[in-house]
């Protein structure tokens, strides 16, 4: 049996391990990123490559002690350096050693030869099309739930009672998830979370600030890498929206697209009205719409030298002033620390609350005008 | 009164001015320069331009807010691809968004897209769409493409016979008539190759010299302009292209010269904050150690290099190929 591996982003893993493992690998799963991680991924990437590039580095070369000997990724959209992330950690690891083959799935509507025959080497069980189908199809619904489940708590921990109760339950329910395997399961774990994370006491009452979070795909969905900005905001009573679930991009990369990046896309364009790869267009276009929502309040987040983030970056200076929304942005690296993090996130959520209060706030001057 | 038109002397500036020129002053347009990189725009850039930004991207901000108060359009074209295959670094791509809401009140940008893949002669309607902005007659400034297109291709001719940009640029702009080099009866020394975008191997001011001071050493230096890549070499390398296209240049011409070794050593030159230079520099890492026999370096720049370090580890990297050819 092949032993398989694949990038950690959230809880995502969850759905992942499942799929490979009933298409009969032997999946390494790889660690939540931590300081080992981090070590290894900046010992063995460039100087200067970009923070995703640099954890996934960590992250196989840990899976590669583990023991294993294939790496499942995906290419990437747009003209941007993760679209050659799996050739470089391959040329890397080989050179120090490790003997290990990387399978980089691009969007199948785009190379759909490449993609059955990538399916195919996963396959070693030798499934059928109609049964590879259903595996996929049960992963994906693991997946929607997770973003589901995930999503909640992310209303629920500004207005809970008892400081840290969101994330505590959270954590014991989404294991609920890893123990379903049918459709039926798996729906019924799902709707079972969703409903004891609503039995945690609230305060309706509570006056909560809203902010939309835009960036990069990697630091925003995986934790470790952002510090856990979602659960420190929530802590300090912010509701968050982010602009980004994996349910949501994957579709829209591989089939259909969704609704709402359309509309993203839209309201990008009279900013940047070109593709610049990453999710550089998004995030100004996101920004644009969580200003017409009413949202208090943008945080950016970026990996430290991410290239269409610097350009989004740039262009949301026009767009906060034009569409009066404070933005904040976090260029993050692997000497990012969460204390200084902290303090400019209860600065800014302080900030925010003050121009809520006082509509004629002005964000130049800092004060009241 | 003739309209003034800013182009800021970087990025493309290297690769498109001698086209521009021509097609600008055909059309009766004054152009207006913002010069050398100096201190005090690099400065000004710095101070603007987002702190997270490469150093070219910040002293394009200089060079931009430099042309404010001086002209009537900033000329800044979006160039997404010129060759079908490859795009520009998505900086370029955002580069008039860039200047356009990351500084304030600038005069209006003219930021036509020019992108080959958009069919058949798009570059030419591109162009059109430029002049028509300027308020040009249709025909003159077909006229002027033309003109333009071909001094591009006695540009591109010249850069192939070893000729750097700064030389032609500066003959353009009242310089002297720019000499071929020759070293008939006084053969150089070493023959060097500096790799790196032309926007910072011939900037004088942010490379801090580097190409006349290997000059002076009688080095002769050949840069990616120089060198006509040829296929043969480059198969086989890496799965997938990059998708940058200087990147894409630099990166092969060095597969290149690692493959052809007949060069005595290879400089990289890499400026700080730059994206796609990270992989680039590293697979020309992993490059030059199959090819041990050529001696290769990096050097990165960043607004605060000194001529003093450059010089230094020019000198050092200048003794190691001597010592090594020696040893043979
Ligand atoms: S979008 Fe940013 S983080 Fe992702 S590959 Fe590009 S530069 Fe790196
Ligand atoms: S290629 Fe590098 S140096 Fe050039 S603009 Fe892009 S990031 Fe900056």
């Amino acid at each position: 049996m092949p032993k398989v591996t694949f990038p950690h982003m959230g809880e995502s893993w969850r759905a992942f391990k499942m799929l490979l493992n009933d298409l009969g690998n032997e999946v390494i799963v790889p660690e939540k990123p931590n300081k080992r991680t981090l070590d290894f991924g900046v010992r063995y990437s460039p100087e200067f490559a970009c923070l995703p590039l640099k954890i996934l580095m960590g992250s196989y070369m840990e899976a590669c002690l583990n023991g294993a000997e294939i790496i499942v990724t995906s290419g990437g959209s747009g003209p941007c350096r993760a679209g050659l992330y799996g050739q470089v950690h391959k040329k890397i690891l080989n050179a120090v050693g490790q003997d290990i083959d990387v399978i980089v799935f691009e969007s199948p509507r785009a190379h759909p030869i490449d993609f059955l025959r990538n399916i195919k080497k996963l396959n070693p069980g030798r499934l059928s099309y109609l049964s590879v189908y259903d595996c996929v199809t049960r992963s994906w619904e693991k997946l929607k739930y997770l973003d589901r489940v995930e999503k909640l708590t992310h209303s629920l921990r500004p207005i809970e009672l008892e400081k840290g109760n969101t994330s505590k339950i959270y954590q014991k329910v989404i294991k609920w998830l890893d123990d379903a395997h049918s459709l039926e399961e798996i729906k019924r774990a799902g709707k079972a979370a969703l409903e004891e994370l609503l039995l945690i006491p609230r305060d309706l009452g509570r006056n909560v600030v809203k902010i939309g979070i835009v960036g990069e795909i990697f630091v925003l969905l995986e934790p470790s890498c952002n510090l856990d900005v979602e659960e420190t905001l929530g802590h300090l009573g912010v509701e968050v929206h982010r602009s980004i679930f994996l349910t949501d991009w994957t579709r829209d990369n591989s089939n259909r697209t969704t609704q709402e990046t359309l509309t993203a896309l839209e309201a990008a364009k009279p900013y940047l009205p070109t593709p610049i790869g990453g999710h550089g267009q998004e995030t100004v276009g996101h920004t644009v719409l969580y200003a017409n929502k009413g949202y208090d309040g943008v945080i950016q987040l970026a990996p430290f030298t991410c290239i269409p983030e610097i350009v989004a970056k740039t262009v949301l200076n026009g767009v906060s002033k034009i569409h009066n929304i404070p933005v904040l942005t976090f260029f993050l690296d692997e000497q990012t620390g969460k204390a200084g993090m902290v303090t400019r996130l209860e600065a800014f959520v302080d900030l925010v609350n003050r121009k809520r209060t006082n509509d004629n706030y002005d964000l130049k001057l800092g004060m009241a005008t | 009164m003739k309209i003034r038109l800013g182009i800021p002397s970087s990025l493309f500036y290297y690769v498109y001015y001698p086209m521009w020129h021509v097609f600008f002053e055909e059309l009766g347009v004054e152009i207006v320069l913002s010069g050398q990189t100096t201190k005090t725009l690099l400065d000004k850039g710095v101070k603007e331009a987002v702190a997270d930004a490469c150093v070219p991207i910040k002293v394009y901000f200089g060079h931009a807010l430099s042309l404010k108060q001086k002209v009537d359009f900033l000329f800044i074209p979006r160039i997404i691809s010129v060759n079908n295959q490859t795009i520009y670094c998505p900086k370029f791509l955002g580069l008039p968004d860039m200047i356009r809401h990351g500084l304030s009140d600038m005069p209006p940008i003219i930021d036509v897209e020019i992108d080959s893949r958009k069919g058949w002669f798009s570059l030419l309607k591109a162009y059109i769409k430029i002049g028509r902005r300027l308020n040009k007659n249709k025909l003159r400034i077909i006229f002027a493409y033309l003109k333009s297109k071909k001094a591009h291709k006695y540009y591109l001719s010249l850069l192939k016979k070893g000729l750097h940009p700064s030389q032609y640029i500066e003959h353009l702009n009242g310089g002297m008539e720019p000499v071929l080099p020759s070293y008939d009866g006084n053969k150089p020394d070493f023959v060097f190759a500096v790799l790196g975008y032309p926007y910072e191997v011939h900037d004088y001011y942010i490379s801090s010299g580097l190409v006349s001071k290997l000059k002076e050493m009688g080095v002769k230096v050949i840069t990616i302009e120089n060198i006509a890549l040829k296929k043969s070499s480059l198969s086989g390398k890496l799965e997938k292209r990059m998708f940058w296209t200087f990147s894409d240049t630099v990166l092969n011409s060095a597969y290149y010269l690692f493959e052809e070794n007949n060069i005595d050593g290879i400089i990289h030159l890499t400026a700080f904050g730059c994206g796609p230079d990270s992989m680039v520099d590293t697979l020309m890492e992993i490059a030059s150690r199959d090819h041990p026999e050529i001696p290769y370096m990096s050097i990165t720049i960043d607004e605060h290099t000194g001529d003093a370090g450059i010089a230094t580890r020019l000198e050092a990297f200048y003794d190691m190929v001597k010592r090594k050819k020696e040893a043979i």
